[in-house]
């Protein structure tokens, strides 16, 4: 059933950018626009990107499951990674460290260069040097590293053996409590004018 | 300050929202969001454009210099050109369409765009090693509960909190 649209197809490329328009929307009403307000959460005076992030990610693996079971999706013919381990990992660190010194990733600071902050501008250039930096000495560095470690395409599920439904409800569970305990936090903490 | 923050929508409302446009993405198309995709694609679409030579003898632009479609005209382009828009009208509906550098009073402008230069060189290199960001490796790969997708998420917040202390005199 699902896919409803070919990959490829001019439908696709309309389905693409009306679908960027809502994502575009709701990153920037809920405030994905500031640098200050997205890195609150490591100095615990705005928890915004946690809640929203684990809230989107609880909805869209409930609702997937759900049209899953319903026999509207297969996880077969939509798109599952696949778990390259360590070149995750260090990607990861590049990437940690990005979001911590620019504020931004890449999706919020194209939201935020959209509004005229002229700070998501320069990362968004800085982006561009990365990405193309990372092309340049893709052979010398990078191809050999990217492809080691391959786990395949590999779910929760496998790794804990727990049906999937199991494991999104645990993985609800955990953000609720997360929820809760980043509340907690922000209640002992200075407020940051921004 | 807290009418400022009070314009921003419910975050719980917000994360709700941007959960049903990701699996509607899913559903309709196959696959998530992202946004670094479309800034490699960006690059290659120029490389192949303006040295096709270098292009076909390199190990990375190989795939793309022989390719029938521009990479301008894939997916993830158009989507970031609607993300642009999207950010546009709530912004506008927000008044909150103006020109400015964000930052720090404990900061300089000059610094906060120097930082956030090399904040972007950094999740530029990452996001091509995890094969996609935030969204497109993070959040689409959790919403399909793939063990990628909550590995990058670990370790993009983990060394956020890790190394929180290094970088506050530039924040808070």
């Amino acid at each position: 059933m699902s896919p409803l649209i070919t990959p490829g197809s001019e439908f696709d490329l309309l389905w693409a950018f009306i679908i960027g328009i809502g994502f575009g929307f709701i990153l920037e009403a809920a405030g994905f626009s500031t640098s200050r307000k997205i890195v609150g959460l490591f100095y615990g005076y705005d928890f915004t990107v946690i809640k929203v992030f684990f809230t989107a990610a609880v909805t869209a693996s409930t609702g997937i499951l759900l049209f899953n079971h319903l026999g509207y999706v297969d996880y077969g013919s939509i798109y599952v990674p696949t778990t390259f381990l360590w070149p995750t990992v260090v990607g990861g660190i590049f990437m940690g460290l990005g979001f911590l010194i620019g504020g931004f990733c890449p999706g919020t600071s194209v939201c935020a260069a959209a509004i005229g902050k002229l700070d998501a501008l320069a990362f968004v250039g800085g982006i561009f040097g990365g990405i193309f930096f990372y092309t340049m000495s893709f052979e010398t560095l990078w191809m050999e590293f990217r492809t080691t470690s391959n786990l395949g395409v590999l779910q929760l599920s496998d790794v804990f053996g727990l049906p999937l439904g199991v494991m999104i409800l645990i993985f609800s569970v955990f953000s609720i409590i997360t929820f809760v305990v980043v509340s907690k936090i922000k209640q002992n903490i200075k407020n940051v004018e921004y | 300050m807290s009418d400022t923050q009070n314009k921003y929508m419910n975050p719980y409302l917000a994360g709700v929202l941007l959960g049903l446009i990701i699996m509607a993405s899913f559903i309709i198309t196959g696959q998530g969001t992202g946004a670094s995709g479309a800034f490699k694609d960006i690059i290659a679409a120029g490389v192949v454009k303006f040295a096709p030579a270098f292009a076909e003898s390199s190990a990375f632009f190989g795939k793309y210099a022989g390719a029938e479609h521009s990479p301008l005209k894939a997916w993830l382009v158009f989507e970031i050109i609607g993300v642009i828009a999207g950010a546009i009208i709530s912004g506008a509906l927000a008044g909150r369409l103006n020109l400015k550098v964000e930052h720090s009073p404990k900061i300089t402008s000059k610094t906060r765009i120097v930082m956030a230069i090399i904040g972007g060189i950094f999740f530029g290199i990452g996001s091509q090693l995890g094969r996609g960001c935030t969204s497109g490796a993070g959040l689409s790969g959790m919403a399909v509960m793939s063990v990628s997708g909550f590995l990058v998420v670990g370790v993009i917040f983990g060394v956020g909190y890790s190394l929180a202390w290094a970088f506050k005199k530039y924040w808070v």
